[in-house]
């Protein structure tokens, strides 16, 4: 498997370190219902097959945060862009 | 220490599969042997579906097939059909490394596992099929002092269970393994814990023998029957849509290690599991070397050796969500390179297959078998790495589930919710971040 870094090109998977699945939102703490929404943002995932918009950290490389538009039942990955550091 | 033999009796106990005068044995063995073996009949039932059942158990592993055999056996519910998509153990229980083992440290999963362990232990006459049980013994090695004493915990807790443990030093492992690297500069070999009771099992046989088991008992086993959607009338699920017609049901329950995310979404569920892809390795075969089944304590590798003689090993997920039951060379060369720190001489042998498995990873790598937020909805799942040895406990605790509405006794730190109110069984001591597991 080979993510297209926008910055570095084509790198092998082993340069790059997983996070997840981009679409994890942290919760405003001051939320009514933050309790809810921080279980919901840190234990519940839809584990898609197929089309997964996902976080991974080019470690080996320029250090960039890229959001990786890649199928998991193919490992074929259609799209990487930069992104900002996720908030943890 | 009460609950054990009360437990297993309660488990053991009830109706006995009738194999239509197909008891295997050493007799019938000797007999057909005389006569050609032309006398042998088909294992198990392959059934129709009907219309209706009393429960009906999604997934055709070693999981489902041991529930539907307990739900026959323990609780006399017979009106039971296992539904696989492919053919009966063509999932994790067809890809795993056969390991079977009760050392684990926390309470919400010695118990269970040491469940497993005794049933296992009685397996082979339960069932009266040879699955090639090898207590042969499974040593974690430590390398630290800090790893020694993470070690004579754990020990301490499975006997402090009636488990058996034993904390060995490095002359003790050099007896047993003298051919492992001891005195690596960086992680030298400094002893290991050693449960003799654990071993290996032969996976295939695992499914067959249950699968034949159930199916004497009166289990409908129903191949090549996807499950597309539940039949859902209110808060209550009613039954399954799969590809060869509707099928209703009083209890539905969902045992699909790897597409739980995908089964519990047809009804809604959205799961704390992310789906990740595990490989596994054979060797051609060679003479007897290793003894039992090893693990590395300073990266992730294990090895074991077959009785055909394959060197049988793993180690770490790829570490993303897959459902490609493949994985990638990096991952590859990380297991292989584990295996030279550990048995250099291991590079004298080729590889002769790789495979991978998609395993559910649950968030603090402990599974879930409870009820769902929908009536007659029941979830076995989150199995991470560890569902093989799981298997006969899986089967008898989701059967007590689904029979009794409530959860085993030696089970009920397996819940669902456990995310939401905090109770967490985070074995390794990770936190809420799969591929780390």
């Amino acid at each position: 498997m080979r993510i297209p870094c926008p910055f570095c090109g084509d790198r092998d998977v082993s340069e790059f370190a997983y996070l997840g699945d981009a679409g994890v939102v942290r919760p405003f703490p001051d939320a009514a219902d933050a309790g809810e929404r921080v279980f919901e943002s840190v234990y519940l995932r839809d584990n898609p097959r197929g089309r997964h918009a996902e976080l991974w950290y080019h470690a080996s490389g320029c250090r960039g945060w890229l959001r990786v538009d890649r199928d998991t039942a193919t490992h074929e990955v259609a799209s990487a862009v930069l992104t900002r550091a996720p908030s943890l | 220490m009460g609950w054990r033999p009360r437990i297993l009796a309660k488990i053991s106990e009830g109706r006995q599969p009738i194999f239509n005068g197909m008891r295997y044995s050493a007799f019938s063995l000797a007999r057909e042997a005389l006569r050609g073996h032309r006398g042998w009949t088909p294992a198990w039932r392959d059934a129709q579906p009907k219309a209706r059942y009393d429960v009906v158990v999604i997934g055709g592993g070693g999981h489902g097939l041991a529930t539907a055999y307990y739900l026959a056996k323990t609780y006399g519910l017979t009106d039971v059909a296992v539904l696989e998509k492919d053919w009966i153990g063509s999932g994790n229980a067809g890809r795993n490394t056969t390991i079977i083992r009760s050392n684990y440290l926390l309470p919400g999963n010695l118990p269970f596992y040491e469940l497993s362990m005794k049933l296992w232990e009685g397996l082979e006459r339960d069932l009266n099929y040879n699955a090639m049980i090898s207590q042969r013994g499974v040593l974690n090695l430590y390398h630290s002092d800090a790893q020694r004493d993470a070690f004579a915990r754990r020990g301490n807790a499975m006997r402090m269970h009636g488990v058996d443990a034993e904390l060995l030093d490095a002359a003790a492992v050099r007896r047993m393994l003298p051919f492992l690297d001891f005195d690596a500069a960086r992680f030298p070999i400094q002893g290991g814990l050693l449960q003799p009771r654990g071993g290996t099992a032969r996976h295939d046989a695992v499914v067959w023998g249950y699968a034949r088991a159930a199916s004497a008992l009166g289990v409908d086993i129903v191949q090549n029957c996807e499950v597309v959607g539940m039949i859902r009338v209110g808060g209550r699920i009613v039954g399954v849509e799969t590809t060869r017609g509707p099928i209703r049901a009083s209890k539905v329950a969902i045992s699909v290690a790897g597409n739980s995310s995908r089964v519990g979404g047809m009804a809604g569920l959205r799961l704390p599991i992310e789906s990740h892809v595990l490989q596994a390795f054979v060797t051609e075969a060679v003479k007897p070397v290793i003894p039992g089944v090893v693990t590395f304590g300073a990266g992730h590798f294990y090895i074991s050796q077959s009785d055909k003689g394959g060197l049988v090993f793993g180690g770490d997920l790829d570490g993303y969500n897959s459902y490609a039951q493949r994985g990638n060379l990096p991952t590859v060369e990380d297991v292989c390179e584990g295996a030279m720190a550990l048995m250099p001489r291991i590079g004298r042998v080729r590889i002769l297959r790789s495979w991978g498995g998609v395993v559910d990873m649950s968030m603090d790598g402990s599974p879930i078998i409870d009820r769902t937020p929908l009536d007659g909805l029941y979830l076995n799942a989150g199995w991470c790495y560890g569902g093989f040895k799981a298997t006969p406990a899986a089967g008898a605790c989701l059967a007590h589930l689904v029979a009794c509405d409530e959860p085993h006794p030696l089970a009920r730190a397996y819940r669902l919710d456990r995310f939401a109110t905090g109770h967490t069984i985070d074995e390794k001591g990770m936190g809420p971040q799969p591929n780390l597991h």
